[in-house]
């Protein structure tokens, strides 16, 4: 039940298997679309290529008709914009996301990332419980 | 080459969000639903992930260099500070109120639907303004040693 799971993990690992072999640099979503949009490309403007790629994996599968079921997004457009607004400010500060402290700084034997993964899915958890318990909202 | 390189990379990491689920809010609210009819879909994903890259972060780590020699730095892994600390129990905030982060959040741009366009609208202001509050940090910490800052090449 959980192999499409484990299957997308093995692509994740070998996405930031391969950058990091290739060029030593992390696969942290954060940190990438941070320097590009602040103009930093990088060496063959790598950033800017990951993220093209990033973007036309969710489109090949639907012009090759692959039926990807459509995210479930429920809520208003205010919490849209207060959860993209505190992601990217936390994620900027804290130096990385999921995927950067999550994914590639475990795989490291990061402390640092290990201790800021602790953190945000500990408040993660906590959000959601007060979101979906305390208050009542089913999302 | 790194061209290629970033381009496969990102759509490996796309395609793995899309196979894992994981591009979809539900999938990722379900596992931080501890109390509720838990789905442990996103440890699964991490498991796969970790299993995979942790050989090639090893492997880089020791050597110093990539594979094609040349001399490379990884984050450092062990400063932690206030910065990390806060970053990180605001991100998860963000995290836990949408079930988005920034990879899936890209991803589900496609969709076209407003609300990703307000998350990451909002989610690039958010790392806009994370920049400008470092850049100032260290400024400050410039002024205060009395050390000249870096030159900007023009």
């Amino acid at each position: 039940m959980y192999a499409h799971a484990l299957e997308g993990g093995l692509l994740i690992g070998a996405a930031a298997a391969l950058l990091v072999l290739s060029t030593g640099r992390i696969a942290g979503i954060s940190g990438i679309f941070s320097h590009f949009i602040r103009g930093e490309l990088g060496d063959g403007a790598w950033r800017l290529a990951f993220l093209v790629g990033l973007v036309v994996a969710p489109l090949s599968a639907r012009l090759a008709g692959i039926g990807v079921v459509a995210p479930s997004l429920t809520g208003g457009l205010a919490t849209a914009l207060v959860g993209g607004l505190l992601s990217g400010l936390g994620a900027g500060l804290a130096g990385g996301c999921t995927s950067g402290h999550g994914v590639c700084g475990l795989s490291n034997l990061s402390l640092r990332s290990l201790v800021a993964t602790t953190v945000f899915m500990g408040t993660a958890v906590v959000t959601v419980f007060i979101v979906r318990h305390a208050l009542g909202t089913t999302a | 080459m790194k061209t290629v390189v970033g381009i496969v990379a990102g759509f490996l990491f796309g395609a793995g969000l899309l196979v894992s689920g994981m591009y979809d809010p539900a999938n990722v609210v379900g596992f931080l639903d501890l109390a509720g009819n838990w789905n442990p879909s996103l440890a699964f994903v991490m498991a796969g992930a970790i299993g995979t890259a942790a050989p090639a972060f090893a492997w880089v780590r020791r050597r110093g260099r990539d594979l094609s020699g040349a001399r490379v730095r990884l984050p450092d892994r062990w400063s932690i500070g206030v910065r990390l600390v806060f970053g990180s129990a605001v991100f998860g905030i963000g995290w836990g109120i949408t079930g988005l982060c920034p990879g899936p959040a890209l991803v589900d741009l496609d969709t076209g639907a407003p609300y990703v366009v307000a998350f990451v609208v909002a989610m690039t202001i958010g790392l806009v303004i994370s920049a400008w509050h470092k850049a100032a940090g260290t400024a400050l910490r410039l002024e205060t040693s009395g050390e000249h800052p870096p030159l900007e090449p023009e």
